[in-house]
């Protein structure tokens, strides 16, 4: 039976664990930060050396480590895009925006480990020149925020953090900046807009590429929190012993956020890709099974903007034979192991992690409504196609699940998410428009058959439901 | 004593570095493109689609990009398909097709191979052997979407919109749009008529959310005063404090408003813009010389709006020069030729005044021009003095400058009139030399355009001390009621002309408007005056008289009327 693999949440929830220095000195703390100071230099075959920060930052890259906040994107790669030329300061972002709806990671390491995110922080930022670095988090945690300060208060009076680290004459200040309570402040240049004290728009890209035209103008990294703290143990382990953990290219452990219609909703840390998606909702070390007496519908498997899975589906992924040769092989829904290249295979994402469960008592089109308000309601509205067609989706799938739904309307909502996604400044574009594509893609017998419902009760002189409101206002922020 | 200082010869005029250019596609056709283009800024930037489509020919549509403001990238109107050239991974060299030609890998999304993805033109670089497929297609429904995303929640109000017949979300409907609309929901409905400040009224439910307005208003006009609230569809253009968006370039956010929402408050419902004649003119206000372009309709000039001069005022102009027009209307214009109080005509005046000139000792002319007025008026005045050995000067203007435009010079030609030799570097100096010798009795004849000397060093005591005082104005005022002969100028709406701004830039502008009553532009009648006085023929075209001035002014050699373009050239000051 496969289990969960406790790295980054190994002694979250341990009976007399807390979250000051004490206890994380007293549980090995900062013995990382003690390690990657100390790093050698690297002599290379070509006679090249790597400087010690070389080495850590070529050692993240060879662990594998891909970002935990939502794309998956290499950390590696991401931190070796950064304009070290410029002259201008590098500056290091934890992004702690943690508001994908059904997840709930991020915050379980600031609530109650916050020196292990402290500790990869400034790792990350030795590695990189970082003299300066904020943690920006969500203004809905300022309990995480008070943690926070306090644990970057006893990293400096402990010389972990502020002049001259550990004797080594490397200085680096990380401040708390609380978010003012909006989705889109966690995506990574809306967040600098944000941070740089503006509206969180989105900025361009090209050319405003956060590792060279980031906060201020400056090369910025901008990494989530999970991430930074996986940067610790791979010091702590080595990046081939990290690499072991997990499976190929989607290495070491990802926390998963299940909610939903199971019996035993929470957080586990896996090995990414050893669990399976039917093991997380089923085995009693994960989701415990669905509610008495009732059967799967649905899985919406990485945040609520990732594309719903139908229960019964089967995929065919790339897997490599007994002969060593890759071939295309049916899996189905239950047995897609949870990482990031099966769920991309599946044609969906892994996104935060986050699985919600959604059982047959749930109509799909009022999930939809949901989902689609929430986007509506966090709609930045800088770009046109995601400002107007956002609201546009809510108000059609409310209309829809309110009783004056048309035939129609299962084509009318692909068509209005058609015309977002691809075309926005940022993946907001993408996250409003999925939920409906996949939706109606999948249980469109569901969407037309409520149309045709609602016709012909309007038919029989039901009469539209009047008095249907959105609730997304310009009050509700 | 030192040697004198020999100069330093002449560095040989270097021919520009040649311009570094780059072979792209656009709908089909290969284009040479420079690498770089000026930004808003004027900084060399690496060239955009949008830039490049430009030089192929091709407009791509936009509502939030403007030349002269930074780029935004969210109107998403300029979003295109394009390809680009396929690079074999192992070898980094092209893949061709089987004809030598490189083989194209469009642009698709990266989670749906299938669907196109559009880049935005505005902000995106262009790459050797880019293709843009500015009319494809993909193009066609990506634009054809947007604008129907910007339509669903507009108000659909053209018909009592001041926009109509300007708008560019009428203009792109008809070129991009859909006929009909598929939108059954209610729409969002936003504030209306919201007085944004003194000169500007806001429809936030025309409005695009370009930003242009904002954007122009931080980062031109240096005034953070305009921002959005509220979130999503629900945006909403604000100022910060309502009714207090009052910097003096306000309006040139009306102008960069693609749609109806920014109206002013002086234009606001009084005309139908297709009604309006345009003609080419250039700003009196100060000496900056904004180009600007009058709206007129019979006879009644509605509007002043910017001329794009990147040498003088860019796509811009002040708010205070813009509405300083009304003047040109005013009721108590002077109409009538009056010698001596009496109705007159222009012949009878233009005689006398001519007999009178002739004979008059020398000395005793004076002349009081104004720097208002045009160079080749100033210099049929010279030829007068020179003639009759008058003084001459002209009366300085000043405020205070602003970091844009205004100039602290508020006299439009006070180059105009130094380089004819009206008036020396410093306007005025002379004027209490006139005024005295008023007084003494040697100057008998005093001339004066377009001032009122009394307010200037030559009180109405002085005045009515001369013989003789010619006095030719637009309006009345304390001098033009003591003139012994009144003669009704024109304004320059009026009339055609050149002024010389401050930096030395030569400026011609046309005509408008007629003049009211028996006024007349002051270089017609000049040029009879200085006919009959100096017994030279004058030239009775302004082209003539221009071309006349060209070659006795020497800052203005070489100059042809026909040459000077819309947007001036630089003479030596």
């Amino acid at each position: 039976m496969p289990e969960q693999f406790k790295l980054i949440t190994k002694h979250i929830d341990e009976p007399g664990y807390t979250p000051d220095i004490a206890c994380y000195l007293r549980h090995g703390g900062y013995a990382g930060l003690r390690k990657a100071l100390a790093t050698p230099v690297r002599e290379l075959a070509e006679g090249k050396k790597l400087s010690p920060q070389e080495v850590v930052r070529e050692d993240v890259k060879a662990s594998g480590l891909r970002g935990r906040g939502g794309a998956g994107f290499s950390a590696g790669l991401k931190w070796s895009f950064v304009d070290r030329r410029s002259g201008k300061p590098i500056y290091l972002i934890c992004n702690a925006d943690e508001s994908e709806p059904g997840t709930f990671k991020d915050r379980q390491i600031i609530h109650k480990d916050p020196h292990q995110l402290v500790e990869g922080m400034i790792i990350s930022c030795w590695a990189n020149d970082v003299k300066l670095a904020y943690i920006y988090i969500r203004g809905e945690m300022p309990e995480g925020a008070r943690l926070l300060n306090q644990a970057l208060k006893e990293a400096r009076e402990n010389g972990f953090l502020g002049k001259n680290i550990l004797g080594t004459g490397y200085d680096l200040e990380i401040h708390v900046h609380r978010g003012a309570g909006a989705y889109i402040c966690g995506e990574e240049t809306g967040l600098i807009e944000s941070l740089e004290g503006k509206r969180a728009y989105p900025r361009i890209k090209p050319p405003y590429f956060p590792a060279v035209l980031g906060l201020y103008m400056c090369p910025t990294i901008v990494n989530n929190v999970e991430t930074l703290c996986h940067v610790t143990h791979i010091v702590n382990m080595g990046a081939s012993e990290y690499a072991k953990l997990g499976t190929p290219n989607n290495t070491g452990t990802r926390i998963v956020s299940l909610s939903g219609d199971v019996m035993r909703p929470g957080f586990y840390e896996i090995q990414v890709g050893k669990v399976t998606l039917g093991e997380l909702i089923h085995d009693a070390n994960f989701g415990g099974g669905l509610r008495p007496g009732r059967s799967l519908k649905a899985i919406i498997p990485g945040g609520s903007s990732s594309k719903v899975l139908k229960a019964g589906e089967v995929f065919k992924l790339n897997r490599k034979g007994a002969d060593g040769q890759m071939a295309k092989v049916d899996v189905p829904l239950l047995d897609l192991p949870y990482d990031f290249d099966s769920l991309q295979q599946a044609g969906t994402m892994s996104g935060s992690s986050a699985v919600i469960v959604l059982d047959d008592s749930r109509s799909m089109v009022e999930t939809l409504g949901n989902l689609s308000e929430f986007y509506a309601h966090e709609s930045c509205g800088q770009c046109t196609p995601c400002r107007e067609g956002a609201l546009w989706l809510a108000k059609a799938t409310h209309r829809l699940a309110h009783g004056e739904g048309r035939k129609e309307d299962a084509n009318y909502l692909a068509h209005i998410a058609q015309n977002i996604q691809g075309r926005t400044i940022c993946a907001f574009g993408e996250a409003a428009s999925w939920p409906v594509l996949s939706f109606v893609k999948k249980f469109r017998d569901e969407f037309e058959a409520k149309g045709a419902a609602d016709e012909a009760a309007r038919a029989q002189g039901a009469g539209p439901v009047h008095g249907v409101k959105m609730a997304a206002s310009p009050n509700h922020h | 004593m030192s040697a004198p200082v020999q100069p330093a010869p002449a560095p040989a005029p270097q021919a520009p570095p040649p311009v570094e250019t780059m072979t792209v596609k656009v709908n089909g056709k290969t284009v040479q493109v420079p690498k770089t283009h000026p930004d808003w800024q004027g900084k060399p930037q690496p060239t955009t689609m949008l830039q490049a489509a430009r030089c192929a020919g091709v407009d791509i549509p936009h509502y939030c990009y403007h030349d002269k403001l930074p780029v935004a990238g969210n109107c998403r109107m300029c979003l295109v398909e394009f390809g680009t050239p396929m690079m074999d991974p192992a070898t980094r060299k092209p893949v061709l097709n089987e004809d030598g030609s490189p083989k194209i890998a469009k642009s698709v999304l990266p989670y749906e191979p299938g669907t196109p993805r559009g880049a935005i033109a505005c902000a995106t670089p262009i790459s050797p052997g880019m293709e843009i497929y500015a009319d494809s297609p993909a193009t066609k429904q990506m634009r054809e979407s947007v604008l129907e995303s910007l339509l669903i929640n507009h108000p659909l109000d053209c018909p009592i919109c001041d926009q109509a017949g300007e708008c560019k979300l009428q203009e792109y409907s008809v070129q991009h749009g859909q006929a009909g609309s598929r939108f059954v929901e209610a729409k969002v409905h936003k504030p209306k008529a919201v007085d944004l400040g003194p000169r500007i009224v806001l429809d936030d439910e025309r409005c695009v959310l370009c930003t242009r307005c904002i954007r122009f208003t931080k980062d031109i006009a240096g005034d953070d005063a305009l921002g959005i609230v509220n979130r999503g569809s629900y945006n909403t253009i604000s100022a910060f404090e309502t009714g207090k968006f009052d910097n003096n370039y306000t309006l040139n956010t009306v102008d960069l408003c693609p749609v109806g929402a920014l109206t002013s408050k002086d234009f606001r419902f009084k005309m139908r813009v297709w009604f309006l004649k345009e003609s080419k003119s250039v700003c009196t206000s100060c000496g900056t010389g904004c180009n600007i372009t009058i709206g007129s309709r019979e006879g009644v000039v509605h509007r002043y709006e910017p001329r794009e001069n990147d040498a003088v005022n860019g796509p811009w102009m002040c708010d205070s020069g813009r509405l300083n027009y009304k003047w040109i209307g005013r009721a108590d214009r002077l109409r009538e030729v009056l010698v001596r109080g009496t109705r007159s005509t222009w012949n009878a005046a233009l005689q006398d005044l001519t007999a009178l000139l002739s004979k008059a000792p020398a000395g005793s002319v004076a002349i009081v021009a104004s720097a208002r007025q045009t160079t080749e008026e100033l210099f049929l005045l010279k030829k007068l003095a020179a003639k009759t050995g008058a003084t001459t000067d002209s009366i300085a203007r000043e405020g205070e400058a602003d970091r844009l435009l205004v100039a602290a010079d508020r006299n439009p030609n006070s180059n105009g009139a130094r380089l004819t030799g009206i008036a020396f570097t410093e306007a005025g100096i002379r004027i209490p030399e006139i005024a005295a010798a008023i007084e003494a009795g040697t100057v008998k004849t005093l001339v004066v355009f377009g001032e009122d000397v009394t307010k200037h060093g030559i009180p109405a005591a002085t005045l009515a001390k001369l013989e003789t005082l010619v006095v030719s104005d637009i309006l009345p005022n304390a001098t033009t009621a003591l003139a012994t002969h009144l003669l009704p100028g024109a304004a320059h709406a009026e009339k055609r002309g050149t002024f010389v701004n401050v930096k030395g830039r030569l400026q011609k502008f046309m005509k408008a408007v007629e003049a009211p009553g028996d006024s007349r532009a002051e270089w017609e009648f000049l040029h009879e005056l200085v006919h009959g006085v100096t017994g030279q023929n004058g030239y009775s075209t302004i082209e003539g008289l221009f071309n006349q001035m060209a070659r006795e002014v020497p800052a203005f050699a070489g100059l042809e009327w026909a040459k000077i373009g819309d947007t001036g050239v630089d003479v030596k000051i």
